[in-house]
């Protein structure tokens, strides 16, 4: 099928016939006949957001919970630029998403013309790639190229330039099935050899532990479910990082709980002894590894990932294996069951009693208050008040991202959007429109401090537009609670600019929105007030105000090793030496 | 709690040093990256050396397959053996990038650079100018009463040498191509 239609109308046609049914956009001057061109036609919807950023992180929100790549359309210039920060965020993420940004005439490109921008320079670092399209006839197999690039391999964000005129020239449409989609194809099953090599491994290790990331996530559904099938048949221990909760239950028997800087005692003693540690999907962030020359000194270890650059870029593997999860996870169920489902069960039996020890320490233990509502416990009631609810989670970033991850309970991949690479204050309320966009009946619940809220609260608009019921649950400590933590620990108590002397009221503000307010300042009233919120066929927001002063633990500073944590307040004191407050 | 308690002052490390866990020795290598000569690739290939702090000591690169429309960029390169290994798998995840040899570890190469020199002199200067550069088997490509433009082709250490030889005889301008490099054999 091939057949003449102008650049706006190929634009459109291509999305439809890349299967997409939203697309989160904001109008200009450089993309009015896209804009056009959606106008008349009913099969893509386009939510029009508040602000540019708003739209890539709804787009992010989109595509972590569906699995399904997230569409951006923004004009030139300063709807480019605007769209950066959540480019960034989906690169350092593996978030599939297409931006598609309008460019001035080019005719005109090059004569610092009115709202022009070099975006594919500007955006080059923060793409996985990006295209400036100069003719008409070469779009459409531009926008399916974009789309491969961006769902294979290791996903990411592309953006393609559009310049005005190539919008209104007419050119030849051609359908994906026909497009030449260049050569970049990345290989998604493992080296036979590698897995069996990991697969002996397994059958010898006395300390194994499983550690997983967003790989096992991106790689789809079926990726989980062999890693569940895969834990259960070893019965070796298992612990994700922030980006791969949800992949194997939280209900789990297996289940360490998250580890790295904030997780838990037990995932990071794991780390720190195990004899055998099994990397899937992961790629040793430094908020994940700690100290470089102190991580798991005593561990072999396997790396599954489907990006070669991953491989020994911080921590050297003994085992890699290059390839898409899912595809590797069923090879060495393949391998390890034919060479007789082998493992040592007495040493490993012996390597779980250790880990109940440390398990019984409790690390997450808080002191609870009846005067005042504990972060902690918040999390904790809402929590046992959704749970088994068609719920997903979005956050923002701080000291309430990471409690969230450590006392919500996660069951099930792409329940849990939030952002971890980059840690981009601002995500969690477009990510949670994005979210419920996609699934309008689900429970949406944006996990939020009052300062991250603040970045884009532009978007309450976007949720009331839409009617996204969307439940935007603000902690509320006036401060920036992690910068205030961090400033107490390595800054002498020198609180620089880490409290807000100036919040709106947010139930007047959910009001002058058109939402629902609900504030909350008395543990008594949190459960009525929790139900009075999920009850609610609407955008609520909810100030739970709560302690200001909690720290969020337990604590890997920056520096340590896994089996230096602070565990409470009563370890913090000097611990912390000059050497380590240079680091983030 | 029974967590581990740190003496004050203990050592630390930064999370974001990459250990050298295969030794601390800098290397030079030259890379062959053959990409798509496409608008933006060498933006694309630098860019990933700036953004991510490796050096270039050398960086050529013109189209060598019309038909295909492929590039070949030489780099030559500095940096202990992983941070070798990252650049090489860096390069190879960029989209438009067909493949990535080192030709220094992947057997004997060639590698050939061509400068330009231009010396100023007269009298016994302008003579010994004259006689090194047969020496170096280099061309006159331009001469005046008081000037030459040698060309000289070799490797980037002959094209060293030779500059150290002008210095004295009135070296005015070098101009060098950087790096080509392709491996020996079939």
């Amino acid at each position: 099928m091939s057949r003449q239609m102008t650049g706006a109308d190929i634009v459109v046609q291509a999305l439809k016939d890349q299967g997409v049914d939203t697309v989160f956009g904001y109008p200009g001057g450089a993309v009015l006949p896209i804009y056009d061109a959606i106008f008349q036609q009913n099969d893509i919807r386009h939510i029009l957001v508040r602000h540019e950023q708003g739209a890539t992180h709804a787009a992010e929100g989109y595509a972590r919970s569906t699995g399904k790549p997230g569409v951006v359309i923004v004009t030139s210039g300063p709807g480019a630029t605007n769209a950066v920060t959540g480019l960034t965020d989906a690169l350092m993420d593996s978030i599939p998403m297409i931006v598609l940004s309008g460019q001035v005439p080019s005719f005109m490109i090059g004569s610092d013309a009115f709202q022009e921008a070099d975006t594919v320079g500007i955006t080059r670092p923060c793409t996985k790639h990006n295209w400036l399209v100069k003719d008409t006839e070469m779009l459409a197999e531009t926008i399916h190229e974009a789309f491969h690039v961006a769902t294979n391999g290791r996903p990411g964000p592309v953006l393609v330039d559009i310049p005005k005129d190539v919008q209104f020239a007419s050119g030849n449409y051609i359908s994906p099935a026909k497009a030449d989609l260049g050569h970049y194809q990345p290989r998604v099953k493992g080296d036979k050899d590698a897995i069996t090599a990991l697969v002996e491994l397994i059958e010898k290790a006395k300390k194994p532990v499983f550690y997983t990331g967003g790989g096992v996530i991106n790689s789809g559904k079926g990726a989980s479910q062999l890693l569940r099938e895969l834990v259960k048949a070893t019965n070796f221990p298992i612990t994700s990082t922030l980006m791969g909760l949800g992949a194997y239950p939280a209900s789990g028997d297996n289940w360490l709980g998250m580890l790295g800087m904030h997780g838990t005692y037990e995932a990071n003693l794991a780390m720190h002894d195990c004899d055998l540690m099994i990397c899937v999907g992961a790629r040793f962030d430094d908020r994940i590894t700690g100290r470089i020359d102190a991580f798991s000194p005593k561990s072999k270890k396997a790396h599954i990932d489907i990006d070669p650059s991953s491989i020994n870029k911080v921590i050297h593997v003994d085992v890699p294996i290059i390839g898409d999860v899912g595809h590797v996870l069923e090879d060495l169920l393949k391998i390890w069951k034919s060479r007789g489902r082998k493992t040592k069960t007495a040493d490993v039996k012996k390597w779980h009693a250790q880990i109940d020890q440390w398990r019984a320490v409790d690390c997450l233990a808080f002191k609870n208050s009846d005067k005042i509502i504990k972060p902690q416990y918040a999390l904790q009631r809402l929590e046992a008040l959704t749970k088994g609810m068609d719920r997903y989670i979005t956050t923002e970033v701080g000291q309430h991202q990471m409690w969230a991850a450590q006392y919500l309970g996660f069951e099930e991949p792409n329940r849990w959007m939030t952002s971890g690479g980059l840690g981009t204050m601002g995500y969690g309320l477009p990510a949670s429109v994005g979210t419920q966009i996609a699934h309008p009946d689900s429970l949406v619940i944006n996990i939020a401090g009052e300062a991250s809220w603040l970045m884009n609260m532009q978007e309450m608009g976007t949720a009331i537009q839409y009617r996204a019921p969307v439940k935007q649950f603000i902690l509320n400590n006036e401060r920036l609670g992690m910068v205030r933590q961090w400033q107490e620990l390595l800054h002498g108590e020198r609180y620089s600019h880490s409290w807000s002397e100036a919040l709106p009221d947010f139930v007047k503000l959910a009001e002058a929105f058109g939402g629902k307010g609900i504030r909350c300042t008395d543990p008594a009233d949190l459960d009525d007030a929790i139900m009075e919120m999920l009850n609610y066929d609407g955008p609520v927001i909810f100030d739970c105000r709560v302690e200001k002063h909690e720290n969020c633990f337990p604590m890997i500073p920056s520096g340590k090793a896994h089996n230096e944590m602070l565990m409470g307040e009563e370890d913090t004191q000097g611990v912390i030496d000059s050497g380590g407050a240079v680091l983030v | 709690m029974n967590a581990v308690k740190l003496k004050k002052g203990a050592s630390s490390f930064s999370a974001y040093d990459l250990k050298n866990f295969s030794g601390d020795t800098e290397e030079t290598h030259t890379l062959a990256v053959l990409v798509d000569n496409e608008a933006g690739v060498l933006a694309r290939v630098i860019g990933l050396f700036s953004g991510r702090g490796y050096n270039i000591e050398s960086l050529t690169v013109a189209e060598v397959d019309h038909e295909s429309n492929r590039s070949r960029i030489t780099i030559v390169t500095t940096g202990t053996p992983s941070v070798i290994e990252q650049i090489k798998a860096q390069l190879s995840r960029m989209v438009p990038v067909y493949d990535v040899h080192d030709l220094t570890v992947e057997g004997p190469s060639v590698e050939r650079e061509l400068a330009l020199f231009k010396v100023l002199g007269k009298g016994d200067k302008r003579l010994e100018a004259l006689r090194t550069a047969e020496i170096f088997r280099a061309r006159v490509v331009d001469s005046t009463l008081e000037s030459f433009v040698f060309e000289l082709t070799g490797t980037p250490e002959k094209i060293d040498a030779f500059a150290e030889m002008m210095q004295p005889l009135g070296l005015e301008e070098v101009a060098r191509t950087g790096v080509a490099a392709i491996a020996r054999g079939h």
